[in-house]
């Protein structure tokens, strides 16, 4: 399998066979809270897909040069949390500053997803993930487009779920469905279709 | 070599993590602490504030990303104060102080329904609704329970989107807004399905009770309070200013031009028009010692109520005054009371 069949595997992998969201069941909080609106559900999922893939890049050479290299792999987690959190907020720093506009669109979900446990999870799982033969593990070009194409999986289901939602608003719901139990209802109804994807071989 | 140091020695054990963890906390904390004066962007320090109120939980139940999302959304879109469901009142009140430092100078708005029936006795009901307790959920059913296709359905959506406790039913059943705990939101407003709430300014707290647009015959027959609008015009008429149009078979109020006088409540042949200061009005009188003769209050006087000619004490005809306070705004002499 060429390079292009082993980044077409993975793009499915992430975005649909293991959805962070729907199959790994992380980056919760921002798939319920962030889905009320198209709009505000596309910033956030631009801004996941934007720290996904910076976290990924800078996790992948901590993980390589500093811990692997110094046998410190069991530090993983904290170095990890420290350095995404360092990186957003230098970023969004930035971005403030430089580019308005961006920050505008972008900025305000920053800082949501500085600890997120879905960009942790990318950063995480990239360095146990292998390529399809199995033995290959990522190297810095996977790990940064496995983060892109997570983000890019997040995004997806996060526009669903605020279409879907949206719709919602006009239904005459029982007062005690309104709002969150619908929403959670609707989150394991959509998890359950996901679920039809597991265990698919590309 | 190295490695069997590593797992024998204490303290080279411990050394490395700390060195490597620390001197990464170190160096980030150096390049933020940097970057935070290099990248420093000045921000409207309401925001600021409004983000402090806030219960910080990112909750996202408001709509918008995140607290500070929500308190820019405040500032600069004009969101409204009163979407934050952890905060509470508390929230809300803390940000209305924070954004009132400016629009202190605007008139204080508040809520009035446009409907005067949905009490227990005064609805003519269509057919007894028994479903779920929304007013939204009861439009759609055969043009909602009350038999008037305007009228309050009596499911209080309003009462339970007030997050101030200020709409409660009275002993009739029918709601009413607390003037006092009205924060003018308008929360209740977007909840009525059929528009039946508006804000209006408090100082001007004339209103119709009624928002049907059916002719008057049909309007008199369907209101179970039997104050229906019935688009008759005798409040137009009679308006001193003219702020009263007639569209529809229903009146409006023009609250730009109305000077809350109240005649309309008084003239209204089926007193579908609320009048909150009826009978509490006071009447202008000038004080002879002050007065300089500048006929200001009498040219604005709407109703010409103020006689007297240029340069001589001027005086109110109490029968004609009808308690609009303008010429007491008016005179640059202060000599004129409201008693």
């Amino acid at each position: 399998m060429g390079y292009l069949g082993e980044l077409f595997v993975m793009a499915m992998t992430a975005i649909f066979i293991q959805n962070f969201v729907l199959s790994r069941f992380l980056g919760l909080c921002p798939y319920l809270g962030v889905s009320k609106k198209l709009d505000s559900a596309m910033g956030m999922g631009l801004a996941v897909i934007f720290v996904m893939t910076l976290a990924s890049a800078f996790t992948f050479l901590i993980n390589k040069y500093l811990l692997i290299a110094f046998h410190l792999e069991y530090l993983q987690t904290i170095a990890f949390i420290l350095t995404i959190a360092a990186l957003v907020q230098f970023v969004e720093m930035v971005i403030q500053k430089n580019a308005p506009a961006l920050y505008k669109s972008l900025g305000v979900y920053l800082p949501l997803i500085t600890t997120n446990c879905a960009v942790l999870g990318v950063a995480i799982l990239n360095t146990k993930s292998f390529r399809t033969d199995g033995v290959t593990p990522y190297n810095f070009l996977d790990a940064v487009l496995n983060g892109f194409f997570s983000g890019v999986g997040f995004t997806f289901v996060l526009l669903v779920m605020a279409g879907m939602r949206m719709k919602l608003e006009q239904v005459p719901l029982p007062k005690s469905m309104k709002g969150m139990p619908i929403g959670l209802i609707l989150a394991g109804t959509m998890a359950l279709a996901f679920y039809g994807f597991m265990g698919f071989k590309i | 070599m190295y490695l069997v140091l590593l797992e024998t020695s204490l303290a080279s054990t411990l050394t490395l993590p700390i060195v490597i963890v620390g001197g990464l906390g170190a160096i980030f904390g150096l390049v933020l602490a940097f970057a935070s004066k290099v990248f420093h962007v000045e921000v409207d320090p309401r925001v600021t504030q409004i983000t402090e109120a806030l219960p910080g939980a990112n909750c996202g139940a408001c709509g918008m990303p995140g607290c500070a999302g929500y308190a820019d959304a405040i500032v600069h879109n004009g969101e409204l104060i009163n979407k934050c469901a952890p905060g509470g009142s508390d929230a809300v009140f803390a940000i209305a102080k924070i954004m009132g430092v400016e629009a202190s100078t605007s008139v204080r708005k508040v809520a009035v329904i446009h409907c005067s029936s949905g009490g227990y006795n005064n609805t003519k009901w269509r057919y007894s609704y028994e479903g779920v307790s929304s007013c939204k959920a009861a439009v759609n059913i055969a043009g909602g329970p009350n038999k008037c296709n305007f009228g309050c359905m009596a499911q209080n959506d309003c009462m339970n989107a007030c997050m101030f406790g200020a709409i409660s039913l009275d002993e009739n059943g029918i709601r009413r807004i607390d003037y006092d705990k009205c924060t003018g939101c308008g929360a209740c407003a977007v909840a009525c399905p059929r528009q039946l709430i508006m804000l209006i300014p408090i100082d001007r707290c004339v209103y119709i009770k009624c928002s049907s647009k059916d002719k008057g015959n049909i309007a008199k027959a369907v209101c179970g309070n039997n104050q229906p609008c019935i688009g008759c015009g005798i409040c137009s008429r009679n308006c001193p200013v003219n702020a009263i149009t007639i569209t529809d078979n229903l009146a409006r109020i023009d609250y730009d031009v109305c000077i809350n006088c109240g005649i309309c409540a008084t003239k209204c042949p089926t007193k579908a028009i609320e009048d909150l200061l009826a009978g509490k009005r006071k009447k202008a009188e000038i004080n002879p010692d002050k007065c300089v003769g500048c006929h200001i209050c009498a040219k604005n006087c709407p109703v010409d109520a103020i006689a007297g000619e240029l340069k001589e004490k001027h005086v109110v005809d109490k029968d004609k005054c009808v308690g609009c306070e303008i010429c007491f705004q008016k005179c640059p002499k202060k000599a004129i009371e409201m008693k």
